[in-house]
């Protein structure tokens, strides 16, 4: 019985292999030909390992030369704006999310339903059903190829995803602490910052994450709104250069390797509470 | 998914009135945000949609009815893009689901480096759509691509081939960098699931002399089925409005084999200059993915369960 047992974990530990396999296997090769030079990368059969492996593709990126094409010069500059675009994006659902979701999972009020109805009903519109308008009043204000139009259109779909998240954490905060807090004379304010904030500052935290993560991965509404140097976004860099024959294709790697790392990292320290956003969230693309 | 939350009332000693009226305050600054950024324009793209409007300053529009629904309901190339983009989701969506169950299943019989297995998933799931869709195109590249690589040292092809050029070939390609992306959320979806079981009911079942399969299927499975449903509505939903991978992958090409609902919608809108069957399109869009997810809460949800 003991070796039947051992037996059967070792095949399904065989059957790991090929998972780990197909897990591994693309982003290792990203990585090696983001250490190889583009001579090297075209070589054929291929060199899985450099044989003459450099940093210059990474070091092209965070030390711009004039003699650097204009693949490293660009990820240069729209990491660091995806960088800021996300963390505004983050900050502001968080902060007038937050309320919101606190209201309407603990303050009955006539509307309530009705207005929740209505932000998971937001939450099945595609951005291409949005995106015109939008784009008619960024014209207007001027806002084309700025970051702030990516903030502000970023909204739309990262605010109800905040509400959602943040409204199944707080029915997770026990009601008898709000009630305590009550008889001792709190308003309803009061309760909120003092005494369920606090206490829910995990939950804030995580659903910053996913909220980072989201905008840090959209693309279409950075396809459609930047173009500019100035303002494009890491995803729009890429997709600009990938189309590009005589281009630094190793540059390139670099870049994705650095657009992946931030959320790569963030999902990692933030392990515990993936599972549960994505189950609550349950939409990424 | 959250349910609905019914606030709890139980506070004898609450104004309810003023406790309204904080609710409002708390609840203004998203309110005015989301009528901004999501209610007017969904509004503004409905009434788009019953227009002809032909994109450009000085353009004037005219009322057109049902026109734009009408004008695309009649064209074959619709329909084609409408079949590809159902391929593209049954076809994903399915791969990933039963991948997904069996990874989960694999990670929850606890072999050698399960917890291992387990944290790599989240890499290919936190990978950037984008650069996710930039590193197969290179994979599949037909002058260094690591595809061709494997293949040539295999020693199963003599010349490096261009994969994505080839129009049958294109769609499942680009459906096996979406399952690489997507099919560890489900498995982690699933595996969260499964290890929250209670370990139990399968005890019971195998001192009953249930096997390994019957355990799995008649057991746990029907348990699964909430959990399944999360994934499912998830992943539908997304990949019927794919875009960002067949736009960095194939660019709709070749012959347009992966030319999706979304990115037709996109072309009309931004390139042809037709904003009214853009936003028509959209619309269409956003009814077949409600449609499919009240078929599988149909089909897949027992209120008894819950």
């Amino acid at each position: 019985m003991h070796v039947r047992k051992y037996l059967s974990k070792f095949f399904l530990s065989l059957i790991t292999l090929p998972v780990l396999v197909f897990i591994f296997f693309p982003v290792l090769w990203l990585l090696m030909a983001s250490f190889s030079t583009q001579v090297e990368l075209f070589s054929i059969p291929p060199h899985w390992i450099p044989l003459h492996p450099t940093i210059q593709n990474y070091l092209d990126i965070f030390v711009p030369s004039l003699a650097a094409s204009t693949v490293p010069r660009t990820f240069a500059v729209s990491i660091w704006n995806s960088f800021r675009i996300a963390s505004m994006v983050t900050i502001i659902c968080v902060m007038i999310g937050s309320l919101a979701a606190y209201a309407l999972v603990r303050i009955p009020f006539k509307m309530n339903r009705a207005i929740q109805l209505g932000i998971m009903g937001t939450r099945m519109i595609p951005e291409v059903s949005l995106v015109l308008p939008l784009f008619m009043i960024a014209s207007t204000l001027k806002w084309i190829n700025k970051p702030v139009v990516l903030v502000v259109t970023y909204l739309s779909f990262a605010l109800p995803y905040t509400i959602w998240l943040l409204m199944t954490y707080f029915q997770t905060v026990p009601i008898e602490l709000e009630e305590a807090a009550r008889l001792d004379g709190c308003n309803r304010l009061g309760i909120l910052f003092r005494v369920v904030m606090p206490i829910s500052i995990p939950g804030l935290i995580s659903t910053g994450m996913f909220v980072f993560l989201l905008a840090w991965d959209e693309f279409f509404y950075a396809l459609i709104f930047t173009s500019t140097l100035a303002s494009k976004t890491a995803p729009v860099a890429i997709s600009e250069f990938v189309g590009r024959y005589s281009v630094n294709i190793t540059g390139m790697m670099a870049g994705g390797i650095l657009a992946a790392l931030p959320p790569v990292i963030l999902a990692f320290l933030f392990q515990r509470y993936i599972v549960r956003g994505m189950t609550a969230g349950a939409v990424k693309g | 998914m959250a349910q609905l939350s019914k606030p709890m009332v139980k506070r004898p000693f609450s104004l309810r009135q003023q406790d309204a009226r904080v609710a409002w305050l708390l609840l203004v600054p998203s309110l005015i945000v989301l009528l901004g950024v999501t209610f007017w324009p969904i509004l503004y793209t409905f009434i788009l949609s019953f227009q002809n409007a032909p994109s450009g300053i000085n353009q004037v529009r005219t009322f057109v009815g049902l026109g734009n629904y009408l004008e695309m309901l009649k064209d074959t190339g619709f329909w084609e893009t409408i079949g590809r983009t159902m391929y593209f989701t049954v076809a994903s969506v399915s791969v990933e689901l039963i991948l997904g169950l069996a990874v989960a299943q694999l990670i929850h019989s606890r072999p050698w480096g399960w917890k291992f297995l387990r944290f790599s998933l989240i890499i290919p799931w936190a990978v950037p759509t984008i650069v996710n869709g930039s590193m197969w195109r290179w994979i599949y590249s037909a002058d260094f691509g690591a595809l061709n690589g494997v293949l040539m040292q295999l020693g199963l092809i003599k010349h490096y081939i261009p994969w994505l050029t080839f129009p049958n070939l294109a769609m499942p390609l680009v459906i096996v960098a979406d399952v690489w992306h997507m099919m560890p959320f489900v498995a982690l979806i699933l595996q969260a699931a499964l290890a929250g079981l209670p370990a139990e009911l399968d005890e019971a079942a195998s001192v009953d002399g249930a096997n390994a399969w019957q355990r799995f299927w008649k057991i746990r499975f029907p348990l699964l089925r909430p959990a399944i449903l999360v994934a499912l509505i998830a992943r539908t939903v997304d990949a019927f409005r794919v875009f960002d991978i067949v736009y960095i992958l194939t660019n709709g090409g070749p012959a347009s084999k992966t030319m999706t609902i979304t990115y037709l919608t996109y072309l009309n809108s931004f390139s042809y200059g037709k904003q009214g069957i853009g936003a028509a399109l959209s619309f269409l869009i956003s009814f077949f993915t409600i449609a499919m997810a009240i078929i599988y809460i149909r089909v897949l949800y027992r209120p008894e369960e819950n």
